[in-house]
């Protein structure tokens, strides 16, 4: 049995929970606790160690989702789980200026850790307040081509459209490895 | 879609520098301890800023701000032009000798510019920009570039804390954004600008320059800040090594695939992997 691991990340309460258990296979399992912290108390639980989602493509090989846990305080574990990763995606709560630096950081981090591709996912489009994915790709400074979709992490085709657009780039990576 | 926030987590840079690359057209209406400001851009340029309740024949204060009318001449001309625009103030105080365009537009440009400045120091504020909302047609606009006003407004900026921020690491190198619009020639600056851009090269480090050109850590973050934001310069990364293999690994329970082994796939498997993923989450 092969496996495949794609890392979903993103500041606090961007939605990355929610994202895998839109289209996992089994019930997310992610380590939970009790926010003791005040500034981020906007949920109730937060992720402490990491989402754990499942999709199984065939007899032989099946593809991992593995969320990571959205506070500074568990940064170390970000370099771990992004070891042989097939992708990443940055997941951005759109609504939340306070939080676009933030994953700014998030993103440049993951992306020194490898020369994998990537998408970000401008999560809450269905809210008013949601700023536009164009005016996140200038925030966040990404390069033209790195793309910069508009998501609804609980709906399960929007989800779905994000994660295929991570696998189109990994193709056209594949494709300019092959050429050069 | 709404743009709104507090200037504590999106600056006023951030925000003129996103409307300047975006070319927004709107009213940017920022709140801070009880004031009020409003600015409003056309495809991307500045063309108005007031501060606190517009009055009327606006012109007059800002003509005498600027040392074109004496108090007296302002007082009488805010009397007896009342209800008239700035634009029909501006054609009747030329057409009468009083004052020149250019001292208009100058005027009106420089209160602008001040008003803008100012929104620089605000570290909190709730903001709102509202797309497509201009000032009435009676209002003088002058369209100005963003990117000196940037560059300006973050000359202003004496907080080491958000330059250091924005900028820790001085190991890193810059070059010329290949932006189309961005040229030398429209922006203003100094001396030590200059000296900065004339080093710009993805072969000199940040640090590399501030060295040849005696700056501290401070002036050259301060300069380079000002660059980044104004679109003149953009970071240089790191090489990225070459695209690895998609890493395929064994079931947890079972041998794990070392990376030399994924690295030993053929890119045949590899595609092959991702276009049955492809095929997979497209049928869910």
């Amino acid at each position: 049995m092969q496996a495949v691991k794609m890392v979903i990340t993103g500041p606090f309460s961007a939605g990355k929970t929610q994202f895998i258990g839109s289209i996992s296979e089994i019930d997310v399992v992610s380590t939970e606790r009790k926010i003791s912290s005040t500034a981020e108390q906007i949920k109730d639980t937060t992720t402490v160690a990491m989402d754990f989602g499942r999709i199984t493509v065939g007899d032989d090989l099946v593809l991992y989702l593995f969320g990571t846990p959205g506070q500074r305080r568990f940064d170390f574990m970000w370099d771990i789980l992004s070891q042989g990763m097939l992708g990443f995606v940055v997941m951005v709560d759109s609504t939340k200026p306070e939080t676009f630096r933030e994953a700014k950081r998030v993103l440049e981090t993951f992306e020194s850790y490898a020369a994998t591709p990537y998408v970000v996912a401008a999560n809450k489009q269905d809210l008013e307040d949601a700023w536009e994915p164009e005016d996140l790709r200038i925030i966040l400074r990404l390069r033209p081509e790195v793309k910069i979709l508009p998501c609804v992490a609980n709906d399960k085709e929007s989800v779905k459209n994000v994660l295929l657009e991570l696998l189109y780039s990994i193709l056209e990576e594949l494709d300019k490895a092959e050429a050069a | 879609m709404a743009l709104k926030g507090n200037l504590r987590d999106f600056s006023t840079t951030q925000l003129l520098n996103l409307i300047n690359l975006a070319r927004k057209t709107g009213t940017l209406t920022i709140q801070h301890d009880g004031e009020s400001a409003q600015m409003s851009f056309r495809e991307g340029k500045l063309i108005y800023a007031f501060m606190g309740e517009e009055a009327e024949n606006h012109l007059a204060q800002i003509l005498h701000n600027a040392g074109k009318l004496s108090e007296e001449q302002a007082r009488i001309i805010q009397v007896r032009a009342k209800g008239t625009s700035d634009k029909q103030l501006g054609h009747m105080l030329i057409q009468r000798g009083h004052i020149t365009q250019s001292d208009i537009i100058q005027s009106v440009r420089q209160n602008v510019l001040d008003t803008v400045y100012k929104l620089f120091t605000w570290g909190e504020g709730l903001f709102r920009f509202d797309a497509n909302k201009l000032p009435s047609p009676g209002h003088i606009t002058i369209p100005i570039d963003l990117e000196s006003v940037i560059m300006e407004g973050s000359r202003r900026l004496k907080e080491w804390e958000i330059l250091q921020e924005e900028l820790p690491d001085l190991d890193i190198s810059l070059r010329f954004t290949d932006r189309p619009d961005a040229r030398l020639r429209n922006i203003n600056l100094t001396v030590e600008e200059w000296r900065v851009v004339s080093f710009v090269n993805p072969r000199n480090t940040i640090r590399q320059i501030a060295r040849a050109n005696n700056l501290s850590d401070f002036e050259i973050r301060r300069i380079v800040y000002g660059m980044l934001q104004a679109g003149l310069v953009e970071v240089v990364r790191p090489a990225r090594p070459q695209v690895q293999a998609p890493p395929v690994g064994r079931q947890a329970g079972s041998k794990q695939d070392t990376p030399k082994e994924i690295e030993q796939q053929s890119p045949a498997v590899k595609r092959s992997v991702v276009v049955r993923l492809i095929d997979r989450i497209r049928g869910l």
